[in-house]
């Protein structure tokens, strides 16, 4: 909201510099997100002027030249271009040197040879209209010249932008904040406008019949006066001023001074030309499903059941609270007003503003809920200015059907909370100094206050709490101690699963591997590009792109884009990983599941080229597997490989293996992309990834290792090359031998791998196998180890392994 | 024989200091002492020497013999040590070409340094670290945490939402939730107070600038007890503060309005890149625009309105009291490490990568 100063020190000025001001409100909870200015500058430039005489320019037939007093010995010689210049009149004149709305300042100037000592200035000029009808000439009502024109038009003034937060509507205008600063800083405040009101209560006789058919919560309070001999024209310049620096556009006098009360009090009013109401009859009700109304923006607008509108015996006239109708509007021709001023449901005017998605000033303000109180208040406000500045004559009475809204609240604030919930006292004749000029009544209790709310604070305080909130945001928050909770027995730590996590991602930096931080978001064109588009994924209603519509269900669409982007701009190796949620659509209906994920990838070489060895190996299946392995033994995760029978549709199907914990739990795939899907990407190279179910694998951890003795008695070595057949994978050889080996095979590994037809037969491939055995409790002999190898020996006879001699 | 033994050994040695190289060494040792020299013949014939000069014959060639092996290995010693040093000298390198590349480390990205920097602070000020899922229900994102039907956080403008979508305020509606409080609720149906925890997490809200992403990540915290106050509030946030921007920094508490607080506070970070919002240059300090406050996040009182949705699990608002707050981790990493625009953040360019972590 925009608080021009100028307006606002009619009701409470206190003796601040703007900004000391702003920082005052935003420390009291009224957050100023900046200050402008509005208007001109260097205003000692600006003065009231009389136009002594006004002669055509010899050599522009749209110039004037006119000379000017301006309240020197000698007039100003000016050139004017408006066509409404004439002698005797009184204008607004802005002298060289003077700075301009727009930051330009003005100097003397020549114009088609002529000297012009200034400017006779339009009201456009000046900021206090949009338009620009010539220059502005004012009634000479005691205007000597010379006189500061700032005396006479609000020509400028700073402008506080105001972020009203939604639990106070009662900021939406500016007396309310009037009310805050007179609370902030102690300056006075002057009574509300609305506190003389010259209209009347009581029936209006014979005009106008108002009927609230709809349920009472839908429309707490509906008023209504009729104005009759309404004079329509322009406003005078100090209310345009005002509507202009608060970011109004001016109209006509009847519809500024709608939107200048709704500014100054926050309630939104409606005028209608009582002519044109149909029947002379208004009705509050309900739609009819389906009903239409013509809004005054030109659009026809459907409504539903829940929501209210206005009609006269024609039909639908506007839609309560958010929007009138054309048909009933005010024209230039309108001598009689109504003036709607009212009270609505504010979870309805969002509704039904919502549905319709029409938002207007008066929606966004009902929303939050305003107080039946307001509309009276408006009331008051208006008909003081439509008596003065349309000449208008009130018909006596006032409709008002609903009143004002319920009793007052009363709240115990107790001393004891303040202190309890703040951490530091506040005493009790502060707080009821701060909650008397929030204008909260109070009365002494026997443990604190008894505190009773005004109607304008009725939504926003209901509880103790809040009161508290009140107190403090105005006095106790500056003064507040820094002190720790005393902590009854909590006591802060990672729980294992979360230090897995952390030891997870170092083990993977330490690989070398960069972390990355992807999108959850990903377009749904990524599933087909990673042949997935079968698997079901959680879909937004409202994504800000088709790229983000969906939510993710592998990392390595976002490992791939990395990728790329890191390839394009120069990058030779990436190195990758990612840890964090995917998305799984749950069958049920219920929230998706979201399994903790880590995600690898590598492209390019295993370690960076040198002039030692300048093409280092590109790192493929093994590399990744190389990187698996750093990270789940790390973590004391068991783990093994196992050839895919039905490979991830993304991976090189010869290049593809599932990742098993406890034996044969999957957990996650290993494997090279698919070239074509690589290609997706323009990645050209081998693309070696893995993806974990980090969590179902942590469950596999090693939490607590026992000891074990590695250092009592020595470990026999021995070497053993096998031939097998191709199909025989290096996992089901080591397997047989670890069985057959147990329990003083302590390990064995392949060190070796080995084809040649000629030597080791077609279909054959030989694998060198290293075994260490060891005992607990003695030295190992040869005599221990033969038996040992003649059973390993045996055993992988079965598997037709034949040893190599 | 015994003069005979002397002369062999004389010439011996001088043939030893004389060798130049471990081959002349060798040679001289040959000659010397090898199967067909001299003296190992003398010492294999001493039995056949006269009885009274077999005693003193054997001992004085077997003295020879020993007196030369052992300046043979002193000489060998010597020469092998000087030839080593030799080569050595002539295996010469450009101690200037390129190392042999270690496979260099990855780094962990800015996000989650700072997360676990924040992390570690709170748990150092006994917080334990809660998670909680990122696809919401409405009612854990507004209703339990009190917001109004027509509070504007709830319109799809604001608020991305799950296909179906039926009615936004039903709250069995899923959405992403739009910050990390939805934890609040869930950890306290979970355990009865005292509650002390951090929820850090991904959230999402449909905005995209420098300072807005569509994705981003905060840190909720949650302190409930019988005697929480929000004195407490600013002492844990003036701690946290200064671990996280320095030892001289302060907080202060702005007022201001959450649904799910009351009070509500924001809370400000005395500005780190200057004084009083004079920058060292003597311009206006870009960092705090001049105000020497950092605004840095949004906390206050748990609102007893969001107590009354858990009372049954052990929350009573006349019982219990507490604390929350909540901070975006990239806003933190921007502050700390002046990055510009948050969007670099899931860029994720090697060559910012390789800065952080």
């Amino acid at each position: 909201m925009r608080v021009p100063l100028e307006w606002l020190y009619e009701y409470c000025r206190p003796d601040l510099d703007t900004q000391v001001l702003a920082e005052g409100l935003a420390m009291t909870g009224t957050e100023v997100e900046r200050v402008e200015r509005h208007g001109v500058d260097a205003l000692e430039n600006f003065v009231v002027g009389r136009v002594i005489e006004a002669g055509r320019h010899p050599d522009a037939d749209r110039l004037s030249v006119c000379l000017v007093d301006i309240g020197t010995d000698t007039p100003s010689q000016i050139v004017c271009g408006a066509p409404n210049v004439e002698q005797g009149q009184t204008v607004a004149v802005a002298k060289p040197g003077a700075v301009m709305g727009d930051g330009t300042k003005l100097g003397k100037a020549r114009l088609r040879g002529v000297e012009s000592d200034g400017m006779i200035l339009a009201a456009d000029e000046l900021e206090i209209d949009t338009e620009h009808v010539g220059i502005m000439v004012l009634e000479e009502n005691g205007l000597r010249p010379g006189m500061p024109l700032q005396e006479v038009l609000p020509i400028a003034t700073d402008v506080l932008v105001v972020e009203v937060t939604p639990n106070r509507p009662d900021c939406l205008g500016i007396y309310g904040i009037a009310r805050e600063v007179h609370a902030a800083t102690q300056t006075p405040l002057q009574p509300p406008p609305w506190s003389q009101d010259p209209g009347s209560e009581g029936e209006i006789e014979d005009r106008i019949t108002i009927a609230v058919e709809c349920p009472r919560e839908l429309c707490p309070r509906f008023t209504a006066r009729v104005f009759e001999d309404v004079k329509l024209g322009p406003s005078p310049p100090w209310l345009k001023a005002r509507l202009m620096a608060a970011g109004q556009r001016p109209i006509s006098n009847v519809v500024d001074i709608t939107n200048y009360v709704m500014l100054l009090t926050g309630q939104p009013l409606h005028a209608f030309d009582c002519d044109r109401i149909a029947g002379a009859r208004l009705t509050v009700r309900t739609a009819r499903p389906g009903e239409q109304v013509q809004t005054l923006d030109g659009q026809t607008r459907t409504l539903d059941e829940q929501m209210v509108l206005i009609a006269d015996a024609d039909g639908p006239t506007s839609i309560a609270g958010v929007m009138g109708g054309a048909r009933s509007e005010v024209e230039p021709d309108t001598t009689r007003v109504l003036l709607e001023v009212a009270n609505w449901d504010g979870a309805n005017i969002h509704r039904t503003s919502l549905r319709l998605g029409l938002r207007s000033e008066a929606s966004t303000r009902f929303e939050k809920q305003l107080q039946p109180e307001q509309a009276l208040e408006a009331q008051a406000v208006a008909t003081r200015l439509m008596i003065e500045l349309c000449g208008a004559r009130l018909v006596p009475g006032t409709i008002d059907i609903g009143g004002p809204g319920p009793a007052p609240r009363t709240i115990r604030l107790r001393d004891a909370r303040v202190n309890s919930l703040l951490g530091a006292p506040i005493d009790r004749e502060r707080s009821q100094r701060i909650l008397g000029a929030l204008e909260f009544a109070t009365a002494q209790a026997q443990d604190g206050l008894d505190v009773t709310v005004p109607s304008f604070r009725r939504a926003d305080v209901t509880r103790e709490a809040d009161l508290i909130e009140e107190v403090a945001r105005l006095d106790g928050l500056q003064r507040l101690p820094a002190t720790l909770p005393s902590r009854h027995g909590a006591c802060g730590r990672l729980t294992d699963k979360q230090q897995l996590r952390r030891r997870a991602a170092d083990a993977l930096t330490a690989q070398g591997l960069h972390e990355i931080v992807g999108w959850s978001f990903v377009a749904p064109e990524l599933s087909e590009r990673l042949r997935i588009a079968d698997r079901p994924a959680v879909e937004l209603e409202n994504p800000m792109s088709a790229e983000q519509a969906q939510l993710r269900t592998t990392l390595l669409g976002s490992l791939l884009d990395v990728a790329r982007r890191n390839l394009a701009r120069g990058a030779d190796t990436v190195r990758l990983f990612e840890a964090g949620a995917v998305y799984l659509p749950s069958a049920d209906g219920g929230l998706p599941d979201e399994p903790y994920t880590v995600a690898a990838l590598t492209i390019g070489s295993v370690r960076p080229p040198s002039w030692r060895d300048p093409q280092p190996r590109v790192a493929d299946f093994f590399a990744a597997k190389g990187v698996l392995g750093g990270l789940l033994d790390t973590l004391r995760i068991p783990w093994s490989v196992e050839s895919q029978t039905t490979p991830e549709p993304f991976l090189h199907p010869g290049r593809a293996a599932a990742i098993l914990i406890d034996g044969d739990r999957k957990v996650g795939w290993l494997g090279e992309v698919h070239p074509q899907v690589a290609a997706r990407w323009d990645l050209r190279g081998t693309v070696a990834a893995f993806e974990i179910d980090f969590d179902a694998a942590a469950g596999a951890a090693i939490a607590t290792p026992l000891y074990e003795d590695v250092t009592s008695f020595p470990e026999v070595r021995e070497d053993l090359a096998v031939i097998v057949g191709e199909q025989v994978s290096a996992a089901r050889v080591l397997s047989v031998v670890r069985e057959a080996g147990a329990p003083l095979l302590e390990h064995a590994e392949v060190f070796d791998v080995y084809r040649d037809p000629e030597r080791v037969g077609e279909g054959n491939v030989s694998l060198a196998l290293r075994l260490s055995y060891r005992a607990s409790d003695r030295t190992l002999t040869d005599e221990d180890v033969a038996p040992v190898r003649e059973r390993i020996v045996a055993a992988l006879g079965e598997l037709g392994g034949e040893l190599r001699g | 024989m015994i003069e005979r033994i002397e002369q062999i050994k004389n010439g011996a040695q001088a043939a030893i200091d004389a060798a130049a190289d471990t081959q002349a060494l060798e040679e001289a040792r040959i000659r010397f002492l090898g199967r067909k020299a001299e003296l190992p013949n003398l010492l294999r014939n001493v039995a056949q020497l006269p009885p009274d000069e077999r005693a003193a014959g054997g001992k004085a060639a077997n003295q020879a013999r020993q007196a030369l092996e052992q300046a043979i290995e002193r000489k060998q010693q010597e020469l092998a040590a000087a030839e080593l040093e030799q080569r050595l000298a002539q295996d010469r390198i450009d101690v200037t070409l390129p190392a042999d590349p270690l496979p260099a480390i990855g780094r962990l990205h800015l996000m989650t340094q700072t997360r676990r920097e924040i992390e570690d602070v709170f748990i150092g000020l006994g917080f334990n670290v809660a998670e909680g899922p990122e696809v919401e229900s409405v009612y854990y994102n507004f209703d339990a945490l009190n917001h109004a039907p027509t509070h504007p956080a709830r319109l799809t403008s604001d608020t991305f939402y799950v296909k179906p979508l039926g009615d936004i305020f039903d709250p069995d509606t899923h959405l992403l939730r739009v910050h990390t409080s939805p934890m609040q609720v869930r950890a306290m149906e979970r355990q009865p107070p005292p509650i002390y925890i951090i929820v850090p997490g991904r959230v999402y809200r449909p905005d995209s600038d420098a300072t807005h992403t569509p994705q981003f990540h905060q840190i909720e915290g949650l302190a409930v007890d019988t005697d929480i106050t929000l004195a407490d509030l600013k002492g844990t946030l003036l701690a946290f503060a200064r671990a996280i921007f320095g030892e001289q920094r302060e907080v202060r508490l702005r007022p201001h309005f959450f649904p799910f607080t009351e009070p509500s506070v924001e809370v400000d970070v005395s500005c780190f890149n200057c004084t009083d919002g004079i920058a060292a240059d003597g311009q206006r300090c870009p960092l705090c625009k001049g105000t020497a406050w950092i605004e840095i996040l949004g906390a206050g009182m748990v609102d007893p309105n969001v107590f009354e949705y858990v009372r049954e699990h052990g929350y009573d608002p006349e019982q219990v009291q507490g604390f929350a707050f909540g901070m975006g981790i990239e806003r933190i990493a921007m502050l700390k490490h002046g990055v510009p625009d948050l969007r670099l953040f899931y860029d994720n360019d090697v060559r910012l990568l390789e800065q952080f972590g």
